[in-house]
């Protein structure tokens, strides 16, 4: 390594400081080619939450072009970040360059995991279940980093807070915020939204997530109630949000965004019809929401996790003149005429490109990406539609935002005292439209 | 078109005894058609017999849209088998991805295909005679698994060798007899008539066996990890049962028969398609599902059964290693 030039490290740490007023006299401009170069900057990056999507954004991050090197992995589970390191090894060894895993012995476990792996790196990559987002964000941001978070960002009203106002903090520091709403990096998408004067001013949209449903992990003997709510995460709204939220913010997202705003109102219908025993813990298996914009715009969205019914995952978005089909990647007027279609050939992988395009711009020293805004509406946009099936009634944005509603324990350890336990027939509590209330 | 008797009396007493020899299967032996059914469930598969023989493997030199990989040719011996009459469908693949439509006898310990995160038909059909379509290999070796627990019938993936010895039907040409590219239209869907989508088994011509998409349609697994050398290899061991075997975690199988999205050269009965990471790449998680395909919504695969079966431990074994078990 050529010890003449800075380390991104350091860079990054100039970066911030000097973004942060800190530093009186800029630093020498990237226009002198000084941090252009790729041969011996190394940029660090640190794993929090070892599943198979950690996992892949890491391999991701490490297939970049610039020169990224995994110092540190986090996880609340020790197999589950052994598990982790395991696959990132076995995929990176497959395309030959296990040299950028370079963990060592900072392989953290526990529910402060996090804030020992952060430290260590220039960029972050939060994975872990979304409930955790919110404080693992707030802490990134807090040293500064540059950071990737997957989607959701948070589960319920208090945790979009938290990254609303980190967001803020994330601007200021001029850092990189990448969230895994992969649509926005991906090319039929960008190619989409590029031409979507062409269906006049947008009125609606119908969009869905209707598949199958995901996995469970049946109870264990001598697991906490913890551990089995964080093993089974996905059924558990403190950590998941509802499938509404995990999944289908993905189609929600997609039309705040071509709409350029977000709901001011929800109202809908949904509830467990197929999906009732004690191992889906309380989310629904369907939702129906309808949201209101400012403008009187409707987006209608639906939801569902039943196997053998008609599955969809895909967005419509209408127009005065025409509609967007975004799965087709094409756009028609009221009579069927194509008048846009994306050359399906040219299409990437939005997952590569998320990355590709983060540590391009950490490479640079630019300050290109703040997505942490706009995930965390369209993670508030997806609860305010849990908020208004589980309870039947109409729900407006503002009071649900400014509400605080918290759903985390009041702790984060293994024997802490859970906010929903099961009954002795090991079912959960679940909501009930029309009885259960919210900010009443 | 008849068979050498080659299945022993002991397989088929075991079957017998196990009350899964139907009249059609017995008809079978004779080396005739039949059909695959299944206790309690509405579906069926066609098997068509395919006769032992010898054929030259392989592409000459000057075939137009020869690729590197395609030879030399190899004189290869084929032990006779059925194969599935059309690729197997949708309907045909639900009974084992979904444990609840798995009427019994439904086999123990037998694993069943994870849900997919999206619609991996990508709205190009399910239902009514559409192409299982965007599976890996695994998933695909899994149903054969299932088949054989489901009907004591040892099913499997077609061998390189088998799948182009079925697909040529007797012709040393680039097409299967009968077929030319003038013609190609009439027994396959492919890049130029397919409109960038699968379509319904069986509507197209048939080859001289009487199997349908053998071109074109969604291109077909077989059993052969995929190997630049195979010729090489092959030329060594020229009988049907040769298969390139798994070396290392991450190998590819070869896959075979062109697809829709398919040029008119990559239908040629020796054409090899090797599979690539590619296929998978807009699957986020690590590892790989080891399930799906993302990205690779042409691949489908079709069945055979060896006349010469297995015993059940022999059986045992090929899954468990083909299946990396």
């Amino acid at each position: 390594m050529n010890k003449d030039f800075q380390s991104r490290r350091d860079f990054v740490k100039a970066g911030s400081l000097l973004a942060g007023g800190l530093l009186a006299v800029p630093l020498t401009s990237k226009a002198d080619g000084f941090f252009n170069s790729s041969v011996a900057d190394e940029i660090k990056i640190a794993l929090v939450g070892c599943g198979g999507r950690g996992s892949g954004a890491a391999v991701q991050a490490l297939s970049t072009k610039q020169n990224v090197k995994l110092v540190a992995v986090a996880d609340a589970f020790a197999d589950r970040m052994e598990g982790g390191l395991k696959n990132i090894t076995e995929a990176l060894t497959a395309s030959g360059s296990a040299d950028k895993i370079a963990v060592g012995d900072n392989k953290f476990v526990g529910f402060d995991a996090y804030t020992k792996a952060i430290p260590l790196a220039d960029v972050v990559i939060l994975a872990t279940p979304p409930g955790f987002r919110p404080i693992h964000f707030e802490e990134a941001v807090r040293q500064g980093k540059h950071i990737f978070m997957e989607k959701p960002v948070a589960t319920d009203p208090a945790g979009v807070q938290k990254v609303l106002a980190a967001a803020v903090e994330a601007k200021k520091k001029k850092l990189n915020v990448v969230v895994g709403l992969q649509r926005h990096y991906q090319n039929s998408y960008r190619a989409l939204l590029k031409n979507k004067a062409m269906i006049g001013d947008i009125v609606s949209g119908n969009v869905y997530w209707n598949n199958d449903g995901v996995w469970v992990n049946p109870r264990k003997d001598g697991q906490t109630e913890m551990e089995y709510q964080m093993r089974n995460w996905y059924y558990f709204n403190w950590l998941c949000g509802d499938h509404i939220n995990e999944q289908h913010i993905h189609n929600i997202d997609v039309f705040n965004w071509f709409k350029g705003s977000y709901p001011v109102r929800a109202k809908g219908t949904g509830g467990r019809e197929v999906r009732k025993g004690k191992d889906y813990g309380e989310i629904f298996d369907h939702h129906h929401v309808e949201f209101e914009y400012a403008d009187g715009t409707i987006l209608n969205s639906e939801c569902r996790h039943m196997k053998g019914t008609w599955a969809k995952v895909d967005e419509t978005i209408l127009g005065t003149k025409g509609k967007i089909l975004c799965g087709d990647a094409k756009i028609v007027d009221y009579k069927g005429k194509p008048l846009f279609q994306f050359n399906k050939k040219t299409e990437n992988n939005p997952y590569q490109a998320e990355h590709d395009e983060l540590f391009a711009a950490v490479a640079k020293g630019e300050y290109k990406f703040a997505d942490a805004e706009n995930g965390a509406k369209s993670t508030m946009t997806a609860i305010l539609g849990r908020l208004a099936t589980y309870s039947g009634q109409v729900m407006e944005w503002d009071t649900a935002l400014m509400s605080g509603l918290s759903l985390q324990p009041a702790e984060y350890s293994w024997d802490a005292k859970m906010p929903l336990n099961p009954d002795s027939n090991g079912l959960y509590p679940v909501a009930v439209p029309g009885v259960t209330r919210f900010f009443v | 078109m008849t068979f050498r008797n080659t299945l022993g009396t002991l397989t088929f007493s075991i079957l017998t005894s196990l009350g899964l020899v139907s009249v059609a299967q017995a008809q079978a032996q004779e080396g005739k058609p039949y059909e695959q059914d299944f206790a309690g469930i509405p579906v069926k598969i066609s098997m068509v017999p395919i006769p032992a023989g010898e054929f030259l493997m392989g592409s000459p030199v000057a075939e137009a849209g020869r690729q590197a990989d395609e030879g030399p040719q190899v004189k290869v011996k084929v032990e006779p088998f059925w194969m599935s009459a059309t690729e197997i469908t949708h309907d045909q693949f639900f009974p084992f991805r979904f444990d609840e439509k798995d009427v019994k006898p439904k086999p123990d310990a037998i694993s069943r295909p994870t849900a997919q995160y999206i619609d991996l038909t990508w709205g190009m059909g399910k239902e009514g005679g559409f192409p299982a379509n965007s599976m890996q290999p695994y998933t695909a070796i899994m149903y054969c698994k299932w088949l054989w627990k489901k009907t004591g019938i040892f099913y499997r993936l077609p061998t390189e060798a088998e799948w182009e010895y079925a697909c040529r039907a007797g012709s040393k040409t680039a097409y299967p007899t009968g077929v030319q590219a003038a013609t190609l239209a009439q027994f396959a869907w492919y890049g130029s008539n397919s409109k960038d989508a699968y379509h319904k088994v069986g509507q197209k011509k048939p080859n001289a066996y009487g199997l349908y998409d053998m071109l074109g349609n969604v291109s077909e697994w077989t059993m052969d990890m995929y190997d630049a050398k195979y010729f090489e290899k092959l030329a060594a061991r020229p009988e049907s049962g040769f298969i390139i075997e798994r070396t290392a975690p991450r190998a590819y199988h070869t896959a075979r028969g062109g697809s829709f999205k398919s040029k008119a050269a990559e239908l040629r009965s020796a054409d090899r398609l090797a599979q690539v990471e590619d296929w998978n790449q807009r699957d986020p998680q690590v590892p790989r599902s080891k399930w799906w395909l993302t990205d690779g919504d042409f691949v489908g695969f079709r069945i055979v059964r060896p006349v010469k079966q297995p015993s059940p431990e022999e059986a045992e074994a090929f899954f468990k290693k083909m299946l990396g078990q």
